[in-house]
């Protein structure tokens, strides 16, 4: 396999934005490509502040960000990841428009390029399946905040190619992440018990067993968890909530995985979580979790 | 409020000494009774109707065994309690607090504050198989087995990403070879029958352990 050096980025929201700074932080010549300048100029502000946050810190000094800065790149030209030897794609959760990115990538990029999907609840292999290389496919399911956390899930999809799964892996090694090897399997690993386990604590107050606020007590003093379920529900949002029960419910029928009714009242009832002010907590402000 | 221990012998929310049963009296408003006899304890409460509260250690089953029920009208002075624990594993710091419908606010309010005296969280749930810890984590535990069964991932990248991605101080797998197989066994199998949900039912994993004794 190639070495890689450049890496291409496709998608420049929420995921996308954090990826590429974990990749330019790492010393990759990144690029970034969304269809929108404005998630471009948006995610190159927050990576400029972040950079500056990090030498304030003592993490990087001045003239690394510089470098950093240098090797990270937004383009609203596809034609340009013709550069790279990577590209993870990072854009909405819809095979259809995951599909019409990668064919397009595919007549783009050189034969050797690999592709990966950062995608939470698709399937790698139906992704790959219509991306033209299934055998040098795979999937790096980062976790949000990418460019602080540094977990990714990887998975090899049916027809991956042992020698691209190990190059993707040691380029991931290579980012500073920590890469945990899962199957092709809805949800992978992480959201695969997650999603049940907060429709489980939604369905234990559906049943009148305890308040939401005793219930979040409960387990972070039993379990010693950072946070309780219907803190971090209230963070995930449950427009989001139910996006992920319907896609995990979906390719799974597991009927733990099934969206709590509650979660559709409360979203008529507009309490979307930290983000509407309030979820199952009332929150003073809707600031982000950390902000 | 001053209050007393009964204990009963073999408690699991205190199989050593604890501020709790040490800072008790000869007598009190407040009685807690502990152990894995707490029916025996009960008949030895003088008075039982005049205390403030009466709390009653429970293991998986419901308070309603001890107080009768009556058509969901039931509560009273006397509530249940656990202090969570897995297995072999230490008790936690947390208590869940058992009430029913009609379980009379004062004697809500000096358990409560009984436990929070002795260095104790307090989590207020109604009287349902599991309470709540049980009845939210015996399903994920069974699941990571018959995931790790599946094939999923090795256990060490399982326990790994739920470390990593959310926070957890232990992944599952490590947490239930800490613990005791076996004792998860007894606890799913025991909600299993209680509650007839499959999520309930033993993983492999946990039978085989329970079986080999
Ligand atoms: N948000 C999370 O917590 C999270 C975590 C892990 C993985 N993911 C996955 O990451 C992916 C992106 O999620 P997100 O939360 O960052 O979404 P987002 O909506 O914040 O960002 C998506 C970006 O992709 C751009 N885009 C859409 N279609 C495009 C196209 N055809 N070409 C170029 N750009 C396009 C959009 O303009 C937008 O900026 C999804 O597959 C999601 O499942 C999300």
């Amino acid at each position: 396999m190639a070495e890689i050096r450049t890496v291409g980025v496709a998608g420049c929201g929420t995921m996308g934005a954090g990826i590429a700074i974990v990749a330019a932080r790492a010393g990759f010549r990144t690029l970034v490509y969304d269809t929108r300048a404005d998630a471009l100029a948006t995610a190159r502000r927050q990576s400029e502040a972040f950079f500056a946050k990090s030498v304030e810190r003592g993490k990087l000094k001045q003239d690394q960000v510089a470098t950093i800065l240098g090797n990270l790149v937004g383009t609203t030209d596809l034609r340009d990841f013709k550069a790279c030897d990577l590209v993870i794609e990072a854009v909405f959760e819809d095979l259809k428009v995951k599909h019409a990115l990668f064919a397009e990538l595919n007549d783009i990029c050189p034969p050797q390029t690999i592709f990966a999907s950062n995608t939470s609840t698709l399937s790698i292999t139906e992704i790959a399946g219509g991306s033209g290389r299934g055998e040098r496919f795979a999937g790096m399911h980062f976790c949000l905040p990418a460019q602080l956390m540094k977990l990714v899930e990887m998975s090899p999809g049916l027809n991956t190619s042992e020698a691209t799964f190990q190059a993707a892996w040691d380029f991931c090694k290579a980012l500073g992440q920590h890469p945990v090897k899962t199957k092709d399997s809805p949800g992978f690993i992480l959201n695969y018990f997650l999603i049940p386990f907060n429709n489980d604590a939604i369905r234990l107050v559906e049943s009148g067993v305890a308040e939401p606020a005793e219930i979040d007590k409960a387990i972070k003093g039993a379990m010693g968890y950072a946070m309780g379920p219907f803190e971090l529900l209230d963070l995930v949002g449950m427009d989001t909530q139910l996006l992920l029960c319907e896609a995990m419910h979906g390719s799974t029928h597991e009927p733990r995985a099934a969206c709590p009714p509650l979660v559709k009242r409360m979203i008529a009832a507009g309490r979307l979580g930290r983000k509407s002010g309030r979820g199952f907590h009332a929150y003073k402000d809707s600031k982000m979790f950390g902000s | 409020m001053p209050y007393c221990v009964i204990d009963t012998g073999a408690s699991r929310s205190f199989p050593a000494a604890h501020a709790l049963t040490q800072g008790a009296a000869e007598d009190g408003e407040v009685v807690v009774v502990i152990g894995a006899e707490v029916k025996r304890g009960l008949t030895r409460i003088r008075e039982r109707e005049q205390k403030t509260a009466v709390v009653l250690e429970l293991g998986t089953e419901c308070l309603g065994v001890y107080t009768g029920e009556a058509r969901g009208t039931e509560g009273s002075n006397v509530l249940g309690f656990a202090r969570f624990r897995l297995g072999e594993g230490e008790p936690s710091n947390l208590v869940e607090l058992v009430r029913q419908p009609n379980t009379a606010p004062a004697a809500l309010a000096a358990a409560k504050n009984l436990f929070e005296g002795a260095g104790l969280a307090v989590a207020v749930c109604n009287d349902f198989p599991g309470r709540i810890v049980d009845r939210l984590i015996r399903p994920y535990l069974n699941a990571a087995l018959r995931r790790l069964d599946e094939g999923l991932a090795t256990a060490d990248a399982m326990d790994t990403t739920l470390k990593l991605g959310l926070g957890y101080p232990e992944g599952p797998i490590a947490l239930l070879e800490r613990t005791g197989l076996a004792a998860h066994f007894d606890v799913t199998q025991a909600l299993y029958e209680a509650l007839g949900d499959a999520a309930y039912a033993p993983a492999r994993r946990a039978r085989v352990a329970k079986q080999r004794g």
